[in-house]
C-alpha cells in the first residue's frame, strides 16, 4: 500500500471544557496510531478566532497534526472526523515533497520561536 | 476627415508607460504556498474578500493556480473569509 505523508487541520468546537478537547485530540492521535501511522509533527493552536462563524460559533480551537500513513488509513480517518460532531471542521492534504520542505523548514522555525520565554498563557502556545 | 498627421490628442496616450510586472513568487524562489499562514495571503486577496487577479498582481500562471488552491483551503478551515468588508 503506498505510503504517503499528510497533513490534518481540524478545528474543535469551544464549548467543550479543556479535559474534553485535549481528549478529542488524544482519541484521533490513537485511531492513527493502531492504523500504523507515523505521527512526526504536531502543532496546538489554541482558540483562534474564526474568520467567519461556523455552526454558530465565531472562535474554535485549532490542531495540526502531520503523519505518514498508507493511503488506506484516510477514508476511515476522516468518516470518524464527519461522524464526531465536537470536530466542526476539518482539512486533510497530501504533502509533495515541496511541501515536506516547507513544512520542516517551518518545524524549525516554530521550534526557535517556542525556544523564547513564553509570556503567553502557559496552557495553549500561539502560533504568531 | 481630417487626416491622421494633425489630430492632437486631448492627453498623452499610455504606450510605454506600463511597468514591467514581475511574478514575484518566481523572483524569490517559492516553492510551495501555504494555506496555513493567512498573513501572508492576506497579500493576495481584495478588501471584500476575493483573489486578486493576475493582471494586478502579476504572478505566473503556475503560481496563480496555487495561490488560488492555497486561499481556498484557507477559507475552507476559517483562517479567511469567505466574503469580508474593508478587510485591511
Amino acid at each position: 500500500m503506498t505510503r504517503n505523508r499528510y497533513e490534518t487541520v481540524f478545528i474543535i468546537t469551544p464549548v467543550l471544557s479543556d479535559e474534553q478537547t485535549k481528549d478529542v485530540i488524544k482519541k484521533y492521535k490513537d485511531l492513527l496510531k493502531d492504523k500504523g501511522a507515523k505521527i512526526t509533527h504536531e502543532e496546538n493552536w489554541g482558540m483562534r478566532k474564526l474568520a467567519y462563524p461556523i455552526q454558530k460559533k465565531s472562535t474554535g480551537f485549532y490542531y495540526l497534526m502531520e503523519f505518514e500513513a498508507d493511503a488506506s488509513v484516510i477514508l476511515p480517518f476522516e468518516t470518524e472526523f464527519r461522524r464526531d460532531e465536537r470536530v466542526i471542521r476539518f482539512l486533510t492534504t497530501r504533502m509533495d515533497k515541496f511541501h515536506i520542505e516547507y513544512a520542516e523548514g517551518r518545524r524549525d522555525r516554530e521550534t526557535d520561536r517556542r525556544e523564547k520565554p513564553k509570556q503567553t498563557a502557559a496552557g495553549t502556545e500561539t502560533k504568531a | 476627415m481630417a487626416d491622421n498627421k494633425n489630430v492632437r490628442y486631448l492627453n498623452p496616450i499610455a504606450i510605454d508607460t506600463k511597468s514591467e510586472r514581475y511574478c514575484r513568487f518566481r523572483e524569490k524562489g517559492f516553492k510551495y504556498i501555504d494555506y496555513k499562514d493567512p498573513d501572508f495571503l492576506l497579500m493576495l486577496i481584495n478588501e471584500q474578500g476575493k483573489i486578486l487577479p493576475r493582471r494586478l498582481t502579476g504572478t505566473s500562471l503556475k503560481y496563480q493556480r496555487r495561490v488560488g488552491k492555497a486561499i481556498k483551503k484557507a477559507r475552507h478551515i476559517a483562517l479567511l473569509p469567505y466574503l469580508a468588508d474593508q478587510l485591511r
